[in-house]
């Protein structure tokens, strides 16, 4: 079986009917005992008091509204290469969710950002980073709505995404090219290092990703068989103006 | 409910904010996939119904 069989329209909405009812529910269960246990069962952090509880729902937005990027990037690339109209749907239902994760990100980080840092907003390597992927994410939904002829939104989206990559990419290192500003880098993965994640947060945490990253895929399936069915639909009424 | 002290707005704040945009999210998805099945059904239902009618002109001759 090749992975190319879930080009096909008809199979693709069959394997995600399958897939859903069991992702769904494994993505809600996974986020709600992340965020239950860490909101409710973990201390408060020797510097950062209670505002570590923020960390379980920042982090996992983070991590996903850069990731979402590169798995539009992806599906952008297979359709630009091999002209599979469903991975261009799957970029273009991807972009609502990533934008929302980007979204989530910037406004716990400047509410987690206030009282540590002092100031909601600092134009940090990875905070402007991040607003640029937010930009880019609004410019790459407008031009799918402002472009008519389907193929042609999704080869300009197609190169859109391409070029925002630089700046997911600079998101996600920002923090390591430039070491400066206010963001710390990441934590989870220095276990041993000087100042790594503390264990009470570790388990929790890892729980909100995994939840995080379950969801973002059905909400992708979810959108990816709206448009499928959204272009079937725009066949259909375009026949029928045709006919009439 | 865990005390949070002087930082309870931050984090009371992120909760709501983050919960409200992936409720919001998850909602619109939602919205949009039924929306999107409920018109394809009742425009391939008109397709069918024109179908049917042509073949059932066609049996007639032209003439239904």
């Amino acid at each position: 079986m090749s992975i190319w069989e879930y080009a096909n329209p008809k199979k693709f909405i069959e394997t995600a009917g399958r897939i859903l009812p069991v992702l769904l529910p494994l993505a809600m269960g996974f986020l709600l005992i992340g965020l239950v246990w860490g909101f409710f069962f973990t201390p408060e952090d020797y510097k950062q008091g209670a505002t570590v509880k923020i960390m379980f729902l920042h982090v996992p937005a983070a991590m996903m509204a850069i990731n979402a990027w590169g798995m539009m990037l992806v599906a952008s690339l297979i359709w630009i290469i091999r002209r599979h109209h469903v991975s261009a749907l799957a970029a273009r239902a991807a972009a609502p969710v990533g934008l929302t994760f980007t979204l989530i990100a910037l406004v716990t980080g400047a509410l987690w950002g206030q009282p540590m840092w002092g100031t909601w907003w600092e134009w940090d390597p990875r905070l402007t980073s991040f607003l640029i992927l937010l930009l880019f994410y609004l410019g790459y939904i407008a031009l799918w709505q402002a472009v008519e002829n389907p193929d042609t939104a999704a080869d300009l989206t197609g190169l859109l995404c391409v070029v925002g990559s630089v700046f997911a990419l600079l998101s996600r290192y920002a923090v390591k090219f430039w070491n400066q500003g206010l963001h710390q880098d990441s934590t989870i993965l220095k276990v041993g290092e000087k100042d790594p994640l503390d264990p009470a947060y570790y388990w929790p945490l890892i729980f909100c990703l995994i939840g995080i990253v379950l969801l973002f895929l059905a909400l992708v399936l979810i959108g990816t068989v709206t448009e499928i069915r959204l272009r079937r639909l725009a066949v259909i009424e375009a026949r029928e103006r045709q006919e009439a | 409910m865990p005390e949070l002290g002087k930082y309870a707005f931050a984090v009371l704040a992120s909760y709501g904010a983050g919960l409200a945009l992936l409720g919001a999210v998850v909602a619109l998805v939602v919205w949009r996939f039924r929306r999107a099945k409920a018109a394809l059904i009742a425009a391939e239902a008109r397709l069918a119904a024109r179908a049917a009618q042509g073949h059932h002109g066609q049996a007639n001759g032209g003439r239904a």
